[in-house]
């Protein structure tokens, strides 16, 4: 393979941030517990950096997008829009985790190391041009992350999480390694441009279309679609909140850049086969997700469910391939943005209230937060409007602009069932609505002050609300970041 | 006037932050400043009703457009013209009558309440107002989120029911709603299905969606009037889509019944107007569309007035009058002429004026006794004359008693179903004798007779202030009823559009009307209904 030392120059950020991964690790080992607040400030620290330098290797580069290391990676738009978002996740994550592991019985050591690893994973997944680095890359998010699901190592939920997680995720990823192998059998090749080239000059054999089948089983694994959703609610429920908060979007955010990336560019040729497959995934999941929600009385479990429905709109720009607008790709992206600020802020709320056991995690633990604390309650609010797809709100544009996608693509059905499930969705949203406005709270409140998270819930529902009401920018900056 | 329309927008979301900063003991400054700014509103509102070319022309006036989504093309698109206008009167003299009826109602967190009425107008005025079809949507969704707070909490018993049922129900509708608008979006641009594209650029103008409804395919429109059928058919509300009415209506505080009933169901009227007849005519004058919207308005008509009748509680009965009163509109829409159309829209306004009063009359009795049971009534002339009065009044309009104005919206609907069929007029006219049975009985029960209830001997008689909310709705019914022409004067020319647009071409209807590039002929002006009704 020719290596060309100017490529490592592209992978700086990431080579950074493993660099500070392992420091902190280290530097944890031998720092005790209450030094761990710093730890975590220098993690944060060390994404913003890997952000600056991101920005700095985007605008060095001679020409976007700029592959490296033989086809194997790329530093395009697209990634870099995918590797912002993650690192505003995995930044928000560790605020998220200051106090709520510093209170823990368990040193956070490894913790933030990890989290940082696992960041390092997602940002070359969305940089993947080549199945061999794309699994690496996502092995090494996926391991990061089955250890922290069971990082509260004598609970029980989480340690049933981590199990889980560990035994589906595994099953997965040998389900699309098959997969990779049969594609690569029937191509010759496992660098995206070529399985596209293989693609558009043969008829597709049976031996394709299974090894096409498992890899989007293997994908619809990770962003927890069904009939392969069944570990979210589960996992969503047992790890700690900061966790669930990180895993309902850093891998679903990398899940779907490798998603995008694999079956436009890859299997871009063969669309018409695989379109039918991703519909029926996205109407099953659509009805599982959200049906599932309204039995919910956990709310990491609904949250749970309802990030199940909305993997189900996310793949309704999947469906809008080749059209030639590039809307279902771009539509995506708005979504995801979307989709980010609102989830995080939702499960910040969430961990607000945690200050006690499990308190916070029950819809009735929300009873009367309206009065209890206005502006927490109002912050909930955007975000369960936004969930819902309510104007003005991020959720609105996004969802808006997944179901025109779909219905652009011809696939009128499917965005009739979406515009219907998300008037479903409305309902279990708001039974937290209804708990924080319409229920008098009684007992005790528990809450927790910390303003690290409150400036990160503060950030996400000024995103919500700003990307709701002047939705312009957003979406012109996210209709420059398509794949080609 | 430039920036008018923004002005009435953005005042009410300026006086729900006045109203955050006012500390939470100081209900009586809430109140007040709440009053104030729907009071200002309403002052604002009026160069709508003094400027002149309403009467002059169907366009659109005050109209401001500003750059918002440029990559979708959607816009910050407003205007009105008179129908719009009228609406917007309404809406701004609904919202200061149901906040200065409030003060003494609404007890408990105050703050929020009236932060929620401001927060509510807004997005009414903002559905009149939008000229583009995303922004509309953008209004018409944010309105349902003070509607479910307002029932939600400060409503009756089964408020938490009723205020998910009422969003739930909406909602639904919208979304429906949503898809005809991406589906004309596409249309309108690079197709959608198996509809060609007509290449424009991407737009939500809806005085381009309604330039363009002629070259909109006969089948396509069919389905986009469905779709948007059954989110303004939930909000009218048409039978079967009603049920969430009388949950909405009976558990929501005063100020909440008045607005639903006053001008949230009127959006729903106004979007057969705005959307459904101009952008879909072909869909709306097909003979079997056009039949099925009127049977069903006249089930509404008759349905709703036969269950009324039998109601034991006061709001639900004046709640399923507004069923009756809802499908009267209805038919008279769609009788697609000009005296049909232009009373629709009167009548419209005049349920707003009456059923909002009957609302709030309901409301000042349920103050001070805690029940709306009509059998715990009887005899109340004798205590409460002055009540006694203005109750008549209202009813007496809401009946249809000429001179009020009832009489000139029913009269001149029943004209324009007449012309349409003889037949839809017919049934139509049983509902004028339903609602006068009713209405009278629940009077006569309430009023008349013994007083039956040994706590009711002590009620005072209606104060100051509300009477002083009541005059503006009283002032107004004579208005309408002595003197209709001004109002008339500001729907003609906008009606005049309306019925133009759904007519059917000179040319027979087998030429293709929609091929690409070939402009229409212009309709002539029906010749039979459009001097009816001045």
């Amino acid at each position: 393979m020719p290596f060309a030392a100017a490529d490592t120059l592209l992978i700086l950020p990431e080579l950074f941030l493993t660099a500070a991964g392992l420091v902190l690790l280290l530097a944890a080992t031998a720092a005790g517990r209450e030094k761990e607040r710093t730890i975590a400030l220098a993690a944060v620290g060390s994404l913003v950096v890997t952000g600056v330098l991101l920005a700095v290797s985007a605008s060095t580069a001679k020409a976007l997008p700029q592959a490296a290391f033989g086809g194997m990676f790329v530093l395009d738009r697209f990634g870099l829009y995918f590797k912002g978002l993650m690192l505003l996740a995995a930044a928000v994550t560790i605020l998220f985790s200051l106090r709520f592991v510093g209170a823990s019985p368990y040193p956070s050591g490894e913790y933030y190391g990890l989290i940082l690893f696992s960041t390092v994973g997602m940002l070359f997944m969305a940089s993947g041009t080549h199945l061999a680095s794309i699994v690496v890359a996502l092995e090494l998010m996926a391991l990061s992350q089955y250890v922290l699901a069971g990082y509260f190592k004598r609970e029980t939920k989480s340690l049933e999480a981590a199990a889980k997680y560990f035994v589906l995720g595994a099953f997965s990823s040998g389900v699309l390694l098959y997969g990779i192998s049969l594609v690569y059998g029937a191509t010759g090749t496992l660098s995206l441009a070529g399985i596209a080239k293989a693609l558009g000059a043969s008829a597709p054999t049976p031996l394709l279309v299974v090894g096409i089948i498992l890899v989007a089983s293997g994908m619809f694994f990770k962003i927890a679609s069904a009939p392969f959703h069944v570990w979210a609610p589960d996992v969503y429920e047992g790890a700690p909140t900061p966790i669930s908060a990180f895993f309902a979007v850093g891998p679903k955010l990398a899940a779907y850049s490798i998603f995008a990336r694999i079956f436009f560019v890859g299997f871009g040729p063969r669309a018409h086969e695989w379109t039918a497959i991703v519909a029926a995934s996205a109407a099953l999941t659509m009805v599982v997700g959200n049906v599932g929600a309204l039995q919910q009385t956990n709310v990491k479990r609904l949250l749970g469910y309802s990030s199940i429905g909305h993997a189900g709109y996310a793949l309704l720009g999947l469906l809008a391939y080749g059209d030639g607008t590039g809307i279902g790709l771009w539509s995506i992206l708005v979504y995801l943005l979307a989709y980010a600020f609102m989830n995080l802020g939702a499960f910040g709320l969430v961990i607000l209230l945690e200050a006690k056991g499990y308190a916070g995690e029950s819809v009735d633990d929300f009873n009367g937060l309206s009065k209890r604390n206005p502006w927490a309650a109002a912050a909930m609010l955007v975000f369960l409007l936004s969930l819902a797809g309510i104007p003005p709100t991020a959720g609105f544009v996004g969802k808006y602009l997944l179901f025109s996608a779909a219905m652009k693509a011809g696939w009128f059905w499917l965005s009739l069932l979406a515009v219907l499930m998300s008037a479903v969705s409305l309902f279990y949203y708001f039974r937290i609505a209804r708990a924080m406005y319409l229920v008098d709270g009684e007992g005790e409140l528990y809450w927790r002050e910390e303003p690290a998270v409150t400036a990160a819930i503060a950030i996400c529902a000024a995103g919500t609300l700003a990307m709701g009401v002047l939705p312009g920018p957003f979406v012109a900056f996210a209709k420059s970041c398509l794949l080609p | 006037m430039n920036g008018l329309l923004s002005l009435l927008i953005f005042l009410p979301v300026a006086g729900t932050l006045a109203v955050f900063l006012v500390p939470r003991e100081k209900p009586g400054v809430i109140r007040w400043l709440t009053t104030l700014v729907t009071g200002v509103e309403f002052l604002l509102s009026i160069p709508l009703w003094t400027f002149s070319g309403f009467r002059a022309s169907g366009g659109f006036f005050f109209r401001e457009t500003h750059d918002w989504i440029p990559s979708l093309g959607a816009k910050y698109a407003l205007g009105v013209d008179g129908i719009a206008a009228l609406l917007i009167l309404l809406t701004t003299l609904l919202s200061f009558i149901s906040v200065y009826s409030s003060f003494t109602a609404v007890t408990k967190r105050e703050k929020e309440y009236y932060a929620f009425l401001l927060l509510l107008e807004t997005g009414m005025v903002g559905v009149f107002c939008a000229l583009d079809f995303f922004l509309f949507y953008v209004f018409w969704e944010v309105m349902l989120v003070p509607m479910y707070f307002l029932i939600g909490v400060w409503g009756g018993p089964r408020k938490l029911y009723a205020a998910i049922k009422f969003f739930l129900y909406t909602l639904a509708g919208s979304v429906v709603m949503l898809l005809a608008i991406i589906a004309l979006y596409f249309f309108n641009t690079s197709g959608f299905l198996w509809w060609k594209g007509l290449g424009n650029a991407p737009t939500f103008d809806i005085v381009h969606f309604q330039t363009i409804a002629s070259q909109i395919p006969p089948d396509l429109q069919v389905w986009l009037f469905w779709a948007f059928f059954l989110g303004f058919a939930i909000k009218v509300p048409m039978f079967p889509f009603h049920t969430w009415l009388p949950d909405a209506h009976v558990e929501a505080p005063t100020a909440g019944s008045v607005i639903l009933a006053g001008v949230l169901l009127k959006m729903g009227t106004y979007g057969f107007l705005r959307f459904s007849l101009p952008i879909c005519p072909t869909a709306s004058r097909t003979g079997w569309v056009q039949l099925t919207v009127v049977v069903l308005a006249i089930i509404g008509i008759v349905y709703g007035s036969m269950v009324a009748m039998v109601q034991k509680d006061m709001k639900k009965l004046v709640a399923y009058s507004s069923v009756a009163h809802l499908g009267f509109v209805m038919v008279g829409l769609f009788a697609l002429n000009n005296a049909g159309i232009q009373g629709g829209i009167l009548q419209s306004i005049n349920h707003g004026l009456s059923t909002g009063g009957l609302f709030l009359l309901v409301g000042i009795v349920y103050e001070r006794t805690h029940t709306r049971m009509i059998i715990d009534y009887g005899g109340l002339s004798g205590v409460m004359p002055i009540y006694a009065m203005l109750f008549m009044v209202i009813l007496l309009a809401s009946i249809g008693l000429p001179l009020l104005n009832g009489f000139v919206g029913e009269f001149t609907i029943l004209t324009g179903a007449f012309l349409a069929n003889w037949r839809w007029a017919a049934w139509a006219s049983l509902g004028v004798i339903l609602g006068a049975a009713y209405m009278l009985w629940l009077y006569q029960r309430v009023f008349f007779g013994e007083m039956t209830n040994e706590k009711n001997k002590g009620l005072q008689d209606v104060n100051l202030r509300e009477i002083l909310t009541l005059a503006p709705l009283i002032v107004a019914c004579f208005w309408i009823g002595l003197y209709p022409k001004p109002f008339f004067e500001m729907t003609a020319k906008s009606a005049e559009k309306i019925v133009l647009a759904v007519s059917a071409p000179p040319a027979s209807e087998s030429a293709p009307r929609y091929a690409a590039g070939v402009p229409a002929p212009p309709p002539p002006a029906p010749a039979a209904a459009l001097a009816e009704a001045k």
